[in-house]
């Protein structure tokens, strides 16, 4: 059995900067499905948000309210504030780690605009901000490397609980297939989002629910599974990331008249308004037949900019574009749709990223979360551009402080190991032994459609009712999926099988959060109750299992500054 | 229809490779991941591969495609097909394999440790950023566009004969904090670099910066390293010695003195260094390949000495 004072599981921006916490004064091990630079805290492209007011005037209240104001007002305000304040100083905290940004005339971080931030705050590194970030914890953790152990290439099946209190995970080595458990004074999970539950997205194939559903498999609710964030410029068809940068800088969005139709939508802010509206607008105007071609597209225009501008700040938005679909954005309009991008829901957690069982708080102990598997939450219905960044790094740092202080005087937990190998190599045989008659990418493309077409950027009772039936469907059918790699070493096979049933648990998670909240707030649109209904679910949904299916219960919304308003922009 | 031959290895099964070849039809505007994805999960699901981000920045999915490495989620499939409408898949280089596509990436990470890939700053930290202009922002953002993929690595041709070499990937990682501004170690860093395995290992093949996905650019890295430790007075090495005595060489006579340079390389009070220098040179003459004893300038010497004025101004 392995032990460690504290198990990360996730090294992106999150479960790297926690690290980073605690490696001084306890015993770390890192576990990554991947290697701690492919983590996809690294696609992000436009850059992470603080209030430094190196190009304009800014104030960490202006960017409380932006904040609020962009997750129609869902958001604990409490969190957001100290959010937002402790933005400024984790940022230096990264430059003085030796993280590359782009500068200023005069040396400063450079700074631009973001959709839904009323002033230029997002810093950034070209378009690769969260690449530079990644790559800057990740060269401290080399440092460091004689105080965290990483496990790169290892993938984590469940959590080990006793009661109230948290032991371990039961891991596998992906590289041998050997099945270990960890047991662990204190788990910190910083698994990342589930976008791959949807046909068109940005994230990354290793974004696929496995933490978030570790969680619930043990009883932990999930909170505002339903708030999936769908970015305005994904590629068309692909679904891969085109900055919201390149309309900070300027570029506008289409439709197939050759109208800049975010006018009819959000005329103050136009093209900068927030990703929920952004997206909405785009597939409205899809949806009335004006996209390009009369297809499911959006031109987004970066000519105006010139050559210079382009090369300078979104020289990867460049490439991405000659590289993958022959289009230079120097000369011709980017072919671009909604895809999905970020879940705002996750793991219920509270200020320190504890992980917490109710709306009283009741702390799981020796549990954490941080980063996009969380819930804090600090953004509501809908997140904001170069929040994320913020988040996962904020955040992590807080669960490290967190661990230092619940750590304190604990011993290792009690785990019977032979037990808990047990269960997961029954999880291992019982794929092995399946009969066969299905197709398990037939399952997982037609998962990944339904959610696209009846759990998207529009949504209403009778989609989502079918949509949930068809995953149910789904997921019985998935018990007899068909394996043909049944060797030990290096088997992605039998892993992209366990990531495709974490998948469908969370969809059909997203899809009933998604039929039981009857308003449209933030990045959840129901056509059949377009206004937000703050009477009736100004409150946060916790979703459990129960022998009877799910149950979906509320948590009271913290409002401490700011009243909810209506949101225009 | 395209066939995919693809080199396949599974210890578990067989100890040797073989080539396996898959027929497709490639899907408009599909990737080269988007086909392998395809032949796993439609054709063969024990085709093993790396990937992750499929937006060319995470660095999982490089392989060998017709012999060079890449990024399979960077390529139309299409447009790496080869005359026979063939697209030949081989592990990266360089690096063991562990099965099918996938190698081992232990000695590239270890090589990266071992340039110490972090910042080691001037001063205390000031309670804000340290400042850095635009300028000194621009020599280290090429090496930070790095994904650490291993194409670089794969197709270096150093490392095909030397495991000791640090290799591209290392070596841009490296000049990204000998470059950087706010780094304290600047001539620790580059004498380290000039030593057996370092920045003068390198054949200036420029194989590196054809293979790399990215602006990185490995060699040109490495030719900024070579600048900072020449301009450092590191030259107490063979690597710098050879560098100095080629450019004195040109300068002086327009051409190469050949008898000298491997001399002045070694240095004159290395002695061992020079002793071994003599079974190549009795080799050398027994071939009749040693270089006239005494030196002679090219007619246009003048020109050139003309053109290092202007290179020194």
């Amino acid at each position: 059995m392995i032990e460690h004072d504290v198990v990360i599981i996730g090294a992106g921006l999150a479960g790297m900067r926690c690290a980073l916490k605690v490696c001084k004064d306890l015993d770390v091990g890192v576990l990554t499905k991947v290697y701690p630079s492919r983590s996809h805290s690294g696609a992000a492209q436009g850059g992470i948000a603080a209030a430094l007011g190196n190009v304009e005037p800014d104030s960490w209240e202006e960017h409380m309210y932006d904040t609020i104001k962009g997750g129609d007002f869902l958001n604990d305000q409490d969190a957001v504030e100290e959010y937002v304040k402790a933005a400024p100083d984790i940022i230096y905290e990264l430059e003085h780690m030796g993280c590359v940004f782009s500068r200023t005339p005069d040396g400063k971080i450079a700074q631009r605009s973001f959709g839904g931030h009323s002033k230029p705050r997002a810093c950034f590194s070209a378009d690769r901000t969260g690449h530079a970030i990644l790559h800057a914890l990740h060269e401290q953790l080399m440092k460091n490397s004689k105080s965290v152990k990483i496990y790169n290439e290892w993938y984590m099946h469940s959590l080990i609980i006793d009661g109230d209190r948290c032991n371990g995970v039961v891991v596998s080595n992906i590289q041998t297939g050997e099945v270990e458990v960890i047991r662990a004074k204190a788990v910190v999970f910083c698994t990342g989002g589930y976008g791959r539950v949807y046909k068109i997205t940005s994230n990354a194939f290793a974004s696929t629910a496995d933490g978030v559903m570790a969680a619930f498999e043990v009883g932990i609710p999930l909170e505002d599974p339903e708030f999936v964030q769908f970015h305005p410029s994904g590629l068309y068809r692909q679904g891969i990331l085109f900055s919201e940068a390149a309309r900070s800088e300027g570029g506008y969005l289409l439709n197939g008249k050759g109208e800049r139709f975010m006018e009819a939508y959000a005329p103050s802010r136009m093209e900068l308004a927030p990703r929920d509206i952004v997206a909405r607008a785009e597939q409205s105007e899809m949806d009335a037949g004006r996209g390009v071609n009369g297809e499911d597209c959006i031109h987004l225009d970066l000519r105006h900019l010139g050559k210079e501008r382009i090369m300078e700040r979104l020289p990867q938005i460049r490439q991405l574009g000659i590289d993958f679909i022959g289009v230079d954005c120097i000369t011709d309009p980017l072919p671009i749709q909604p895809t999905a991008h970020y879940s705002m829901g996750g793991i219920p957690v509270d200020k320190g990223c504890h992980v917490i069982l109710d709306s009283e708080g009741t702390k799981m102990h020796g549990f954490f979360a941080a980063g996009e598997c969380a819930c804090v939450s600090v953004h509501g219905g809908n997140r904001l551009g170069t929040n994320s960044l913020l988040d996962a790094v904020v955040f992590g740092e807080r669960a490290g402080e967190s661990i230092l202080e619940y750590v304190k005087g604990k011993d290792l937990g009690n785990v019977n190991e032979g037990e808990e190998k047990a269960k997961v190599l029954e999880k291992f045989e019982d794929v092995f032994q399946r009969d066969g008659s299905e197709s398990y990418n037939d399952i997982r493309d037609e998962m990944k459609e339904i959610m696209t077409t009846h759990c998207g950027v529009f949504r209403d009772a009778e989609k989502l009712k079918v949509c949930i039936e068809t995953l149910k469907g789904l997921q019985e059918r998935f018990k007899k999926g068909k394996v043909t790699d049944k060797g030990k070493v290096f088997n992605t096979e039998i892993y992209e099988i366990m990531e495709l049933g974490n998948m469908l648990g969370m969809a059909v998670i997203i899809a009933t959060a998604a039929l039981e909240r009857q308003e449209s707030r933030g990045g959840h649109f129901r056509t059949d109750f377009p206004k937000r209904d703050d009477e009736k679910y100004l409150h946060h949904s916790m979703v459990y299992d129960s022998p009877d299916g799910l149950v979906i219960k509320t948590k009271p919304v913290v409002i401490t500054k700011h009243q909810p308003t209506e949101r225009t922009y | 229809m395209a066939t995919f031959r693809i080199k396949r290895f599974n210890p578990e099964k067989q100890p040797e490779p073989y080539f396996e070849e898959f027929n497709l039809d490639i899907a408009d505007g599909a990737t080269l991941l988007d086909c392998m994805n395809e032949i796993k999960w439609t054709l063969d699901g024990s085709l093993t591969y790396r990937m992750s981000c499929r937006s060319a920045i995470c660095g999982s999915c490089a392989v060998k495609a017709n012999g060079h490495a890449l990024l399979a989620c960077q390529r139309q499939g299409e447009h790496l097909l080869d005359n026979d409408d063939t697209i030949t898949l081989e592990p990266l280089g360089n690096m063991k394999p562990i099965k099918d596509l996938v190698v081992d990436f232990t000695p590239f990470w270890d090589k990266i440790n071992k340039v110490k890939p972090y910042l080691e700053p001037k001063d205390e930290a000031p309670a804000k950023e340290r400042h850095q202009s635009q300028e000194e922002f621009r020599i280290i953002d090429d090496a930070s566009t790095c994904i650490m993929c291993g194409a670089c690595y794969s197709d270096c041709n150093t490392l095909e004969v030397d495991d000791n070499f640090l290799g591209p990937a290392a070596l841009a990682k490296a000049q990204r904090f000998v470059g950087d501004s706010r780094d304290s170690k600047t001539l620790q860093r580059v004498q380290d670099l000039s030593e057996p395995g370092g920045i003068w290992d390198c054949t200036h093949c420029g194989e590196c910066v054809e293979r790399c996905p990215k602006p990185a650019r490995p060699f040109d890295r490495i030719k900024e390293i070579m600048t900072v430790a020449l301009e450092n007075g590191v030259h107490n090495n063979n690597g710098a010695r050879h560098a100095l005595s080629f450019t004195n060489s040109v300068k002086r006579s327009g051409n190469l003195n050949e008898n000298r340079i491997p001399v002045e390389s070694m240095g004159f009070f290395n002695i061992p260094g020079l002793l071994s220098l003599i079974p190549i040179g009795l080799r050398m003459l027994l071939k009749g390949k040693v270089p006239p004893v005494i030196h002679h300038s090219i007619d246009e010497v003048d020109d050139v000495k003309r053109i290092f004025k202007e290179l020194d101004q």
